[in-house]
């Protein structure tokens, strides 16, 4: 595979045309075909609001409902035993997609089980989003009570605010196993077997658990395996002074001084709590400018917030051609070539290097060969509704691949939106996921948050199609809630058609972004368009009239459908 | 308000990010009237508010070489009170650009250069390079061009002058160039070969305008860290004294009536002045008999004791019994206590100012006092002063009694609790407690305290201490 990067960001932004996608190449450092695919996704906090939410519910009154519902379905499917499967639906990987798949199964009434080789709950509860949000709240709160200006303009008087850095660490663990218990109590109390091992792909609808002989039919079954760090080439890992998310995540130490190789959202999130930590952090970037994900005006505001004033300097269009963790008496020592042209640029002598390149699938060992599947750079192909793809370009049946493995999406949430899709389509309901509506945040301070396209991917568009695209922006330097929190640094930015008012995606970079995002991205992913959203009443003064003003904002040429069928009398 | 516009860039009211109603103020409300027949034009930083005094060049929308006609968005600024694009009055090349993004500039100083045709471009760079190697002289030779044009109130921006016919431009160019050929003659630290400074440090350089290459680094392994920067900066920096002898010539080439920008560590020193105005000092004098000290003085010199060491002995024994008096206040809430007494000795060299530091003085024996005094000043002569040598100090002494300047007041150091200014012994003559009539040696010290730590009769009892002390000598060799 020595696909040229640029080739194939291309045929990947036709086909999926995600914002996200473009972070891959981005951040990535080394290696070119490899780094395509990885996303940084994956440490998204997000999903988790939703699973977490979800998982509540189960335990307030409608959760009795579900459960017994979902129980006595289950019940009635193995007393029947239908044609003589195991079970209806097989998930391989407990994570958060799997978990999302397993719950809206038994809502659907499938009997379900998952597969789990590790530790339930995958990357996102354990070593991603769950744990990262733990440190960010401390790392949140530190800078509040460190910046003295914001403070007093407050009229607040705090001195000497400090961290326990071992208690903080804790936090971190603690939640991640408090949210791991939740999932895993979730599964069982809807009656999900939780089948402990590798699970092994040994032919169609027939999966080996672990090493033993257990081997257990589906009907369908779904691959949600998700992906681990990547690091490329050149890179010696050690777990101490140069390390990945997943080791960072512990806070076994807060070095005076660490890169973060890879801008994207795993290493802007780190870069902010190492920051508030007292931290010294240098970006290395492949790209030519920092956050390449990102919207350009968002990054570039983003910049300005979140990178030049804080004690964080950087290195772009470089990668990390060597990193050689700390020995005896010498540095982590970096060594950086020019991107393109390869030279020797400079050498780093650092304290510690976090691999914030991204994050490659998780598939091996899958027994994928069994049926003749091909991974490409290890990632499962599969069509829009998730089907595998084998070498042969026909799909497999009854199998699906979700969440990071697939590679279309690398977000938690996503993963479990995936899996929900699949198991619509395999209850009888034909469903195709709009991934252009599935939003990502990044949970800096502020934060940033996105759904849909970024201009310069809209304006593309809109010249293949042959449409106008018009962008309305609002600051959060006009919204009475941010200013009453002297959070006035921010901006929301509305990319949409004005002939229609389809809203083509929303960028927003400011206080609690990442909560605001959601009324957008459920706007695209009903169809709602802004002629109509600028008619729904905000609640003042909230963040929320941000958006307000940006539909408002807004300068649509079609007129408002007529909305409400029967006035409601008050 | 329109004569605060007289500058080739205006704000655009159609590209405010804000609803901002003083915004509209900024609206052209006149045409330039100032025909200027001028190759190269200066880009100032406009006023954008009325109570602007600085922007910030949040992104500049044309890079260097791009072609401007009237009315074209060129850069964003950030005020005081909103982003907003400036737009060109006049047609050109934008030549060269002086503030990069992120940086700030003085309401008025040059922001970018402005080239009439492609032939000035190279003119204008060379310009550009000179205005910006010398920064933060940018805004005051730009003043001066301004000055001579009479009314015009000062932090407003002076109108576009053509730069090349301006004589004090040029002679700044000279000091920056000698003082810029200076700095390159220190090599980096880490053998020359590369300057390792954590981003902090590097940051913080930037701001205070040091060269990384100067400052020896404290951190692990060597690397420069954010103390280091700010104990260079804070002495005016050991190469301080370097820049400001080679300055010295420079000045002499200097003419009258011209205006020559700061060298880095008269910039350093400038800026400690200023922020000391940020300490509420105050003084208090005592004038001590010596007689008894000079007596002491006599009988150990030829053991090499010095009068320095005297002093900071008996010093630093006084502060001994009085803890706040070697205090200091860092963040304005709360009372830092040092751990060690450590004297800093203010020493005039090659011009330059430097503070040595006598660690410990209250435990270490007057003799070994005099011999690390000794050390320490060859040291500062010969440049090679480390940043703990110079950066530790608690409390100060400045004796300028060597000159016969009898009383003087002392600006306190920031980041100490006080300073003590000693003038020269002298016979007085006084009259004694029994009636009678006599010459005594006195000297007269004031002390500079931070009134936020150190009250008036926590120094009253701190002077009478060391009065004590000083006039019955006994203790300070043991």
């Amino acid at each position: 595979m020595t696909l040229s990067p640029i080739s194939l960001s291309s045929s990947y932004t036709t086909t999926i045309s995600q914002p996200h996608h473009c972070s891959l190449f981005n951040t990535t450092t080394s290696t070119t075909a490899t780094s395509l695919n990885l996303k940084f996704c994956s440490l998204k906090p997000e999903p988790f609001a939703f699973t977490s939410l979800r998982h509540r519910s189960h335990h307030n009154h409608p959760f009795r409902r579900t459960h017994f519902n979902a129980i006595s379905s289950a019940l009635s499917n193995n007393g029947t035993a239908p044609k003589s499967f195991d079970y209806d639906l097989l998930i391989i990987g407990a994570g958060v997609g799997g978990h999302g798949a397993a719950l809206h199964a038994v809502e659907k009434g499938l009997k379900t089980a998952v597969v789990e080789g590790d530790v339930v709950g995958g990357t996102c509860v354990n070593r991603g989003c769950v744990p990262s949000k733990a440190l960010l709240a401390v790392s949140g709160r530190m800078r509040e009570l460190r910046n003295d200006h914001h403070l007093k303009s407050l009229g607040i008087q705090v001195s000497n605010a400090g961290y326990d850095r071992q208690a903080v660490a804790d936090h971190a663990n603690n939640l991640a196993s408090k949210i791991r218990g939740n999932l895993t109590n979730s599964m069982k109390a809807l009656g999900v077997d939780i089948l402990t091992g590798f699970g092994t792909i040994l032919g169609p609808q027939k999966v080996k658990i672990g090493s033993s002989n257990n081997i257990v039919t589906a009907k369908d079954i779904i691959i949600a395996t998700g992906s681990v760090p990547f690091v490329p080439k050149g890179i010696e890992v050690d777990g101490k002074t140069v390390i990945t998310s997943d080791h960072a995540l512990k806070l076994e130490t807060v070095p005076d001084w660490i890169a973060i190789v890879g801008s994207g959202y795993i290493g802007l999130e780190f870069s902010d709590v190492y920051t508030a930590l007292g931290s010294e952090v240098t970006f290395v970037e492949a790209l030519d400018q920092l956050m390449p994900g990102f919207d350009p005006e968002i990054s570039k505001l983003a910049q300005r917030v979140l990178i030049n004033p804080r004690n964080i300097d950087y290195h772009t269009g470089v990668f990390a051609s060597k990193i050689t963790p700390a020995r005896v008496g010498k540095p982590v020592l970096i060594e950086l070539i020019d991107a393109k042209t390869k030279e020797q640029k400079d050498t780093l002598e650092v304290d510690a290097a976090l691999i914030a390149t991204g994050r490659a699938p998780f598939t091996q060992g899958l027994g994928l060969e069994n049926i003749d599947v091909t991974t490409q750079r290890g990632f499962v192909p599969v069509d829009e509704r998730m089907r595998v793809i084998d070498a042969n370009g026909s799909l497999v049946p009854h199998l699906y691949c979700i969440g990071d493995a697939n590679g279309k999406m690398m977000l938690a949430h996503a993963a479990s939106a995936q899996g929900i899709s699949v198991v619509e389509q395999v209850t009888g309901r034909d469903h195709v996921l709009n991934h252009l509506s599935i939003p990502a945040a990044c949970f800096t301070h502020p934060e940033i948050s996105m759904v849909g396209l970024t201009e310069p991917q809209a304006r593309e568009k809109g010249e293949k199609e042959g449409f106008d695209v018009s962008v309305a922006k609002t600051s959060f330097k006009a919204n009475t809630k941010a200013l009453a929190e002297n959070e006035g640094e921010g901006l929301a930015k509305l990319i949409y058609r004005p002939d229609n008012g389809e809203i083509l995606g929303v960028h927003i970079f400011g206080l609690h972004a990442a909560d605001l995002i959601h009324e957008a991205s459920n706007a695209i992913a009903l169809g709602t368009r802004i002629q109509d959203i600028k008619f729904a009443v905000h609640a003042h003064p909230t963040l929320s009239e941000v958006l307000d003003e940006l539909f408002k904002s807004a300068k649509v040429k079609a007129q408002a459908s007529d909305q409400v069928k029967e006035p409601v009398a008050v | 308000m329109s004569q605060l516009l007289q500058t080739p860039f205006l704000s655009s009211t159609t590209v405010l990010r804000l609803k901002s109603t003083s915004l509209r103020r900024t609206t052209p409300t006149t045409t330039n009237n100032l025909v200027v027949r001028a190759k190269i034009r200066e880009i100032f930083m406009p006023a954008l508010s009325s109570t602007m005094t600085e922007g910030k060049i949040v992104s500049w929308i044309k890079s260097e070489g791009d072609k401007l006609s009237k009315g074209d968005s060129v850069v964003v600024v950030e005020s005081d009170k909103a982003d907003m694009d400036v737009e060109t009055f006049y047609d050109g090349i934008l030549a060269a650009i002086v503030v990069e993004e992120g940086g700030v500039a003085a309401v008025g100083s040059p922001i970018a250069f402005l080239a009439e045709n492609e032939e000035d471009i190279e003119l204008a760079k060379s310009k550009a390079l000179s205005s910006s190697s010398s920064s933060s002289s940018s805004s005051s030779s730009s003043s001066s061009s301004s000055s001579s044009s009479s009314s015009t109130p000062a932090p407003a921006p002076a109108p576009a002058i053509p730069v090349e016919s301006s004589q004090p431009k040029k002679v700044a160019e000279n000091v920056v160039a000698a003082a810029v050929s200076v700095v390159s003659k220190h090599p980096a630290s880490e053998g020359g070969k590369r300057v390792i400074a954590s981003p902090y440090a590097k940051k913080l350089a930037k701001e205070l305008k040091v060269e990384l290459g100067q400052i020896v680094g404290t951190g692990p392994l060597g690397r420069i860290v954010a103390k280091d920067v700010e104990a260079f900066a804070a002495t005016g920096g050991s190469s301080g004294s370097v820049v400001a002898a080679a300055a010295e010539p420079v000045k002499t080439v200097a003419e009258l009536g011209s205006v020559v920008p700061f060298t880095t560590m008269q910039n350093a020193v400038s800026r400690n002045m200023v922020e000391s105005l940020a300490v509420p000092t105050f003084r208090v004098g005592y004038t001590i008999t010596t007689d008894a000290l000079d007596a002491l003085y006599k009988k150990i010199k030829s053991k090499g004791v010095t009068m320095t060491a005297l002093l900071a002995k008996a010093t630093a024994l006084a502060l001994a019994k009085h803890p706040v008096i070697n205090s200091s206040c860092r963040d304005g809430k709360s009372f830092t206590y040092n751990s060690s007494i450590n004297i800093a000795v203010a020493v005039a060299i090659d011009g330059g100012l430097i503070t040595p530091v006598l660690q410990d003085a209250d435990k270490v024996d007057v003799y070994s006092l005099s011999r690390k005094w000794k050390e320490l000043v060859d040291k500062a002569r010969a440049k090679q002063l480390q940043p703990n040598e110079y950066t530790t100090g608690t409390f100060t002494l400045s004796n300028l009694g060597m000159f016969g300047v009898d009383r003087f007041d002392a600006i306190l150091p920031p980041g100490t609790g006080a300073i003590m200014a000693v003038g020269t012994s002298q016979p007085t003559v006084v009259a004694t407690k029994d009636g009678r009539i006599g010459t005594k040696n006195q000297m007269q010290v004031n002390v500079t305290a931070d009134h936020r730590v150190i009250y008036g009769s926590d120094l009253a009892l701190f002077l009478q201490t060391l009065s004590q002390i000083i006039e019955d000598p006994k203790d300070l060799t043991f």
